[in-house]
């Protein structure tokens, strides 16, 4: 068992980041550096099967004849693949822990000062109706309402175990929305992944709770590479959310996830992020490299992807959620909120692909930028000849917080048929000083009024999102703004 | 209860205000007319705290307290209200979640608690019915669409509820029909009270004939050139600006 030690808040004092604390515990660590031994330990930990492993060393050669890509508008210094860790587990979560009682209790206290209840009990007596996956550095350690969901026939658990129990599912879709050699980023991550979430929603039933995964960067210098994989069957419907946060450290950590999603006939998944990782300090040091792939295939007619993000962590983020519309009349979402403050820097959009007769695509992109910090919203919608009568409409709003910051808009359009329509609209503003001195004059205190209008700014977006959560993310829109006026 | 002493302002390096004076006790209701650009508004900011109306000279007591070395929504904790000539549109925030900030945001600073949802809702009910307010309109973002009445009935609104001892009023009854006028008129004489003094910046009798000011001031040139009773905005009404402005030059 672990020798679990008190939790050290290192930094109650540090103000805003109260995730930033870090937990002294006992980890099994894979040696430093990235090759194919460090990948056949990870595999041989996890008892994978052989396809698996020989996926990743597959992926893992691909990857070393690519380039990191360098079109986003974001910079950083170049990334030591070589200087970093990527397997770190809890000692006491190795051997997967067989229900919650056995969860270490200094995991289970983290999660509790995260907000993120894994007593079962609580949650019921709460008003939450939540099902989580814990997912701490490289390995879950612990899912809730498995029992519950399984009287549903729906599969919620993590994708190691996933690999284990349900071969068949995983070998079926693991790369058939982001293939191994889609990106840099997406391939490291085929090579490297340790665990994320797996959900399965069979035919016709409507997932009786919320899902949702809680992703915390725990150990050092260690890069986390999750991977979340969602099946809708056949008129089925889930919503899952995943949170973040990672502790306050000097070194950048790389976060390359992969979320590949996939909706089948008449399906609906709703999937929702508040990415909320360490976002460095107000002098730009340190914060999570947030590089992140995530599609959702709508496979078959009428089926629908919503994706609504909440981004306001991490030190640069790099992620374009995306839908590829095969179905006819699939539908499409995408709902954003992107806050940058201090030195973040957020390169973010989505990639709607009309493939399908009739699909229908939304995009409501809503920038807030503070700080000497810079936003871009980069989106393409792209009309295959198929996709006769397709729509797509997309509504980029940036919100500019001082005069240091910036925020950009970079919409691509492509269309290949001429019975598709695409609208675009686009506006920058600025809080108004009438604005500030109206809620001043009610009261409101400088922050609170800047949290205030921008919440308002994001309505569109904030209603998107399972009420359970909406008020969190409200609370979050006012936290990453702190200390940006006056 | 306020005490303004030869006050003199500037915006933008303009000065405005050229050593104002004025003292109203509690209860007091008084009213200030004058001239287009004649310094109203900016004596209404000014007293409210506004960035970039600097005050060069001169001093402003409220309540015995020093305003100037108070951030405007601690003026607003202290009981200081003002309704806006031009009121502020907040795209995205409910007229109720806002009234429901602003009045925690008061209270918190008067180390009340929070009114729970329902009292709120209660409360806010009760000022509503008065000010033929529907719940449509709390519904709505503040002030986005409204009309022009619709607004001016909103700041009503927002003083009701947040029960001010010292209200400015800029020209709450400019723009509204003559039954809105009503509605404002007796909204704003219903909140008349011992322990609430008003200051009532307005162009027209009208508004005076609901809220019967104690005392009438003539601004001209960033100056009250002439005090009188309600008398005085009659006189006003009928003889114009133009020999006070000469007073004043
Ligand atoms: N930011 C500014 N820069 C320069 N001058 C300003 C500024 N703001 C106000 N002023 C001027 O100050 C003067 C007084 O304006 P104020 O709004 O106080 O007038 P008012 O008496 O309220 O007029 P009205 O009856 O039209 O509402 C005007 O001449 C106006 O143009
Ligand atoms: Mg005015």
């Amino acid at each position: 068992m672990a020798v679990t030690q008190e939790t050290v808040q290192t930094v109650q004092e540090v103000e805003k980041y109260k995730y930033g604390f870090v937990t002294d515990i006992d980890t099994d660590t894979a040696p430093k550096g990235l090759n194919e031994d460090i990948i056949r330990f990870i595999s041989a930990k996890k008892e994978e099967p052989q396809w698996l492993l020989d996926w990743r060393l597959k992926a893992y050669e691909h990857w070393l004849t690519m380039e990191e890509p360098d079109w986003a508008k974001v910079g950083y210094p170049p990334i030591d693949y070589q200087d970093a860790y990527y397997y770190s587990a809890p000692k006491s979560a190795e051997e997967g822990p067989e229900s919650l009682d056995d969860v270490d209790p200094e995991l289970l206290a983290t999660y509790e000062k995260l907000g993120i209840p894994l007593h079962e009990q609580e949650v019921l007596a709460g008003v939450k109706n939540v099902a989580v996956d814990a997912v701490f550095d490289s390995v879950s350690v612990a899912t809730t309402f498995k029992e519950t969901l399984a009287a549903h026939g729906v599969i919620f658990c993590s994708i190691s175990e996933a690999v284990k129990d349900h071969p068949e599912l995983v070998r079926e879709y693991l790369g058939s929305v982001v293939p191994y050699s889609d990106n840099f980023f997406a391939t490291l991550n085929c090579a490297v992944f340790t665990d994320g979430s797996f959900v399965y929603i069979p035919k016709g039933v409507r997932c009786p709770m919320e899902l949702s995964t809680y992703f915390r960067i725990n150990a050092a210098n260690t890069g986390q590479f999750e991977r979340t994989l969602i099946i809708a069957d056949e008129g089925s419907y889930v919503s899952y959310l995943e949170g973040c946060t990672a502790p306050m450290r000097d070194e950048n950590q790389l976060h390359a996830a992969v979320v590949e999603l996939v909706a089948h006939k008449d399906a609906e998944i709703k999937y929702s992020t508040v990415q909320n990782w360490y976002p460095g300090d107000e002098n730009g040091v340190g914060g999570i490299y947030n590089f992140v792939t995530k599609r959702g295939a709508c496979r078959g007619d009428d089926s629908k992807i919503s994706w609504t993000q909440v981004e306001t962590g991490s030190a640069i983020t790099w992620k374009y959620p995306s839908c590829i519309l095969q179905g006819d009349r699939s539908v499409g979402e995408f709902y954003s909120i992107a806050i940058t403050n201090n030195f973040q820097q957020a390169d973010t959009g989505t990639k709607m692909i009309h493939l399908g007769k009739d699909t229908r695509s939304r995009i409501i992109s809503k920038g807030i930028s503070a700080g000497k910090s810079q936003a871009t919203y980069r989106g393409l919608v792209k009309m295959m000849p198929n996709a006769s009568d397709a729509r797509n409409y997309s509504q980029c709003d940036s919100l500019l917080i001082g005069s240091e910051c910036g925020a950009h808009t970079v919409p691509y359009i492509e269309s290949r048929n001429r019975s598709a329509q695409v609208e675009h609209e686009a506006t920058t503003s600025k809080i108004s000083d009438d604005q500030l001195f109206y809620c001043r004059q009610r009261g409101i205190g400088e922050e609170e009024a800047v949290a205030l209008i921008v919440n308002g700014f994001c309505r569109e977006v904030l209603q998107e999102l399972p009420m359970e959560f909406a008020v969190e993310a409200q609370k979050l829109v006012g936290i990453s703004l702190e200390g940006s006026v006056g | 209860m306020l005490e303004i002493k030869n006050l003199h302002a500037s915006v933008d390096g303009k000065t405005i205000l050229k050593g104002l004076d004025l003292a109203m006790g509690p209860g007091e209701v008084h009213a200030i007319m004058g001239p287009n650009g004649s310094g109203k508004s900016t004596l209404s900011y000014v007293i409210a705290g506004r960035d970039g109306y600097e005050v060069t000279e001169g001093s402003i007591l409220f309540n015995g307290r020093d305003l100037m070395e108070m951030e405007p929504d601690e003026r607003a904790g202290e009981g200081l209200f003002l309704a806006f000539q031009y009121p502020v549109e907040i795209p995205g925030v409910s007229t109720m979640n806002f009234l429901k900030t602003s009045l925690n945001a008061i209270r918190a600073y008067r180390g009340e608690d929070e009114l729970d949802a329902m009292d709120f809702l209660k409360f806010v009910r009760e000022q509503t019915a008065t000010l033929n307010i529907t719940d449509e309109l709390l519904k709505r973002a503040v002030n986005v669409g409204f009309s022009g009445g619709e607004k001016k009935r909103n700041e009503v609104l927002q003083m009701a509820v947040l029960r001010p001892s010292l209200a400015v009023l800029d020209e709450t009854d400019s723009g509204l029909d003559v039954d809105a006028l009503k509605i404002v008129g007796e909204g704003v004489t219903s909140l008349r009270s011992p322990e609430r003094s008003m200051l009532v910046i307005t162009h027209y009798q009208r508004l005076l004939d609901y809220v019967v000011p104690d005392r009438v001031h003539v601004l001209a040139d960033g100056k009250i050139v002439a005090s009188g009773d309600a008398g005085l905005a009659r006189e006003l009404e009928e003889k114009g600006y133009a020999e006070f402005s000469k007073a004043a030059a």
